[in-house]
């Protein structure tokens, strides 16, 4: 009697319905992901008849992938979005630690005014069109629209501030005793004793160019330059399944173009959910630091 | 007296001077280090604060914004009297209400209901896959909507089930509110609780002793040690939020919407969007931009200073 009264003690009905509502969020979760993937390996022809949710695939095929591989749309889009989210990365890391290095200085004059002068930006912005216009002038349609205009994330800037200063003063002192110079402190102290917050700041630019449509959108006019969410935007949303997009005569193939889209998308979210478990808890640091600053 | 002034302000314009000078001579390299970060700065953030001009003017593309000529608050009179004014305003406040009455308190509750599980590895699955969706893109997950509630899709395959007649759900104005609302909670929940576990990690266990000496049970402790101890970080991520109720991000509506139901789901921010970069009325597009920031800038103060009485705690 005893043995079961603190047993109950350890799991009651507060625990049974918790455990339970929490289980089925997870399934809510899931469900919509694992329903793309299902279609995406389902025979085309019996998924079209199907009704109703999916609890595995109706048949199997990977035609479906297959095509979306050959398809020079998606090769374009992903060789593209590889090309952002490196280059797009190094230029945000590069610059972002240059100002977070300058500004996490205590001795400096000017970085007090300067922080004022980069946290106005976080509340006070130009607005779409009045953006739009800038960059559209100074670069054009060109590749640069989606590095330069938002190579600095404020909030990133003040995280990466926040973790630089956290680092003792006097390791500075003896690298400066030593000749090293504002350059090789960052380069050879700062940077190194950074890394988790640099990962934290790679991963989070990294995600931002990954997921990136709008900006390209509205300043690329060139498909060659589309970055891979663009044409999944036609593929998936505009349900342009042609010959521009994706290289093949959809029109013989009728059927498989049910399919296509599901594999389309299970293509562009692969990636981001194998690295994501490796991942979440860099991520999970650079919300709680931006949080320590707010 | 004027003299007096004048000379004052003459050196203390020098000392500013002055000490820029020593700085400089002090941090030279820092200086340098600051251009490109600077002029990242002066171009893509300031400049276009500038160009919040065009808003003022007619603006004329072969003229430029210094050719074309200054026309005042017309475009802002244009919008205040339009028939779209109401039901932009409207909708985007319905959205953010819905928003804020739905989506501010999940991650709360899933905050608490986590914290009480003691099972550390069904803890660590549970956020694993519920900060997932967070990082999918806008595109898929649009798709992914648009798919489930199309006219053969998963959910009218369901409401078939029960006798309803199969339409795309995204067709009928009065429920893109819902399905906006709900794919975003369904989005973010698990990612929104980060913030609140930390701070509920913060209370001290010697708490809870003290509620369970005096008889509280699981709810009361909840209630009475649980919820006050996250009170603050509630309050400032509320009165964030608040300041934010004129912005409801255009990305997920236009990936979304379709003019049949315009009606509920059109916004200001996507309203800006197509006036401005569809049918390229830039002055217009812009002056209801500035007005939209204006609102929201008044909104954020206004919220610090009744979060400051309510609780003590504010942004600044």
């Amino acid at each position: 009697m005893a043995r079961k009264k603190s047993l109950k003690n350890k799991f009651g009905v507060f625990d049974g319905i918790n455990y339970f509502l929490l289980s089925m969020l997870c399934l809510l979760t899931l469900y919509p992901i694992i329903y793309v993937l299902f279609a995406s390996i389902s025979d085309p022809v019996l998924f079209q008849s199907h009704k109703g949710l999916l609890m595995k695939p109706i048949g199997f095929t990977i035609e479906a992938y297959r095509l979306v591989f050959e398809s020079p749309a998606v090769l374009t889009g992903y060789k593209n979005t590889l090309f952002y989210v490196i280059v797009g990365t190094s230029i945000n890391l590069f610059l972002t630690s240059l100002g977070a290095y300058a500004l996490a200085q205590k001795d400096l004059y000017i970085a007090k005014v300067l922080t004022i002068m980069i946290i106005f930006t976080m509340q006070f912005k130009g607005g779409l069109i009045p953006t739009y216009y800038v960059v559209n002038q100074l670069l054009g349609h060109s590749r640069l629209t989606l590095l330069l205009p938002q190579a600095i994330i404020t909030m990133n800037l003040i995280i990466m501030r926040t973790s630089f200063r956290s680092i003792p003063e006097s390791l500075f002192e003896s690298a400066r005793i030593d000749g090293a110079n504002d350059m090789t402190l960052l380069s050879k102290i700062v940077l190194p004793l950074s890394k988790p917050v640099m990962a934290v700041m790679a991963l989070y630019y990294g995600v931002n160019h990954w997921n990136q449509w709008f900006q390209a959108s509205i300043y690329l006019r060139d498909r060659k330059l589309y970055p891979l969410q663009l044409f999944l935007r036609e593929i998936v949303l505009q349900n342009q399944l042609d010959e521009s997009s994706m290289g093949i005569d959809v029109g013989t193939e009728a059927h498989i173009g049910v399919i296509i889209k599901y594999a389309t998308i299970m293509v562009a979210v692969i990636p981001i959910l194998c690295v994501y478990p490796y991942i979440q808890k860099f991520f999970v640091k650079g919300v709680m630091i931006g949080a320590i600053k707010g | 007296m004027e003299q007096v002034v004048s000379i004052k302000r003459k050196k203390k314009r020098r000392n500013i001077f002055y000490m820029l000078k020593e700085d400089y001579k002090k941090h030279k390299l820092i200086y340098f280090m600051l251009i490109p970060v600077l002029l990242y700065y002066i171009i893509f953030q300031y400049g276009p604060m500038l160009g919040i001009v065009i808003g003022f003017k007619d603006y004329r593309p072969g003229l430029g914004i210094f050719g074309s000529k200054w026309v005042g608050f017309e475009y802002f009179q244009h919008f205040l009297s339009s028939r779209y004014f109401w039901r932009l305003v409207k909708n985007t406040l319905t959205i953010n209400f819905y928003l804020l009455l739905f989506g501010f308190p999940a991650p709360i509750i899933l905050a608490l209901l986590l914290n009480e599980v003691k099972h550390k590895a069904f803890k660590k699955t549970v956020q694993t896959i519920t900060y997932m969706p967070h990082f999918i893109s806008l595109v898929v997950v649009s798709g992914i909507i648009v798919d489930l509630v199309a006219t053969d899709g998963v959910i009218n395959d369901i409401l078939a089930f029960f006798g309803f007649q199969r339409q795309n759900l995204l067709t009928i104005s009065g429920l893109f509110r819902p399905i906006f609302v709900t794919s975003d909670i369904w989005q973010h929940i698990g990612w929104g609780t980060i913030i609140y576990l930390a701070a509920l990690s913060g209370i001290s266990p010697s708490l809870y002793e003290a509620a369970k000496i005096d008889g509280a049970n699981r709810f009361k402790q909840i209630i009475h040690v649980t919820l006050p101890g996250i009170a603050p970080t509630i309050t400032i991520l509320l009165i964030m939020r608040i300041g934010k109720m004129m912005l409801v991000g255009w990305e997920k509506i236009i990936l979304l919407y379709n003019p049949v139901i315009y009606e509920t789901a059109d916004v200001i921010s996507s309203f800006v969007y197509r006036k401005g970069l569809l049918e390229f009325d830039f002055s217009y597009s812009t002056a209801v931009g500035l007005f939209n920031s204006v609102i929201n800038f008044g909104l954020l103060i206004a919220a610090n200073k009744i979060g400051k009485k309510i609780s003590g705690s504010g942004l600044w």
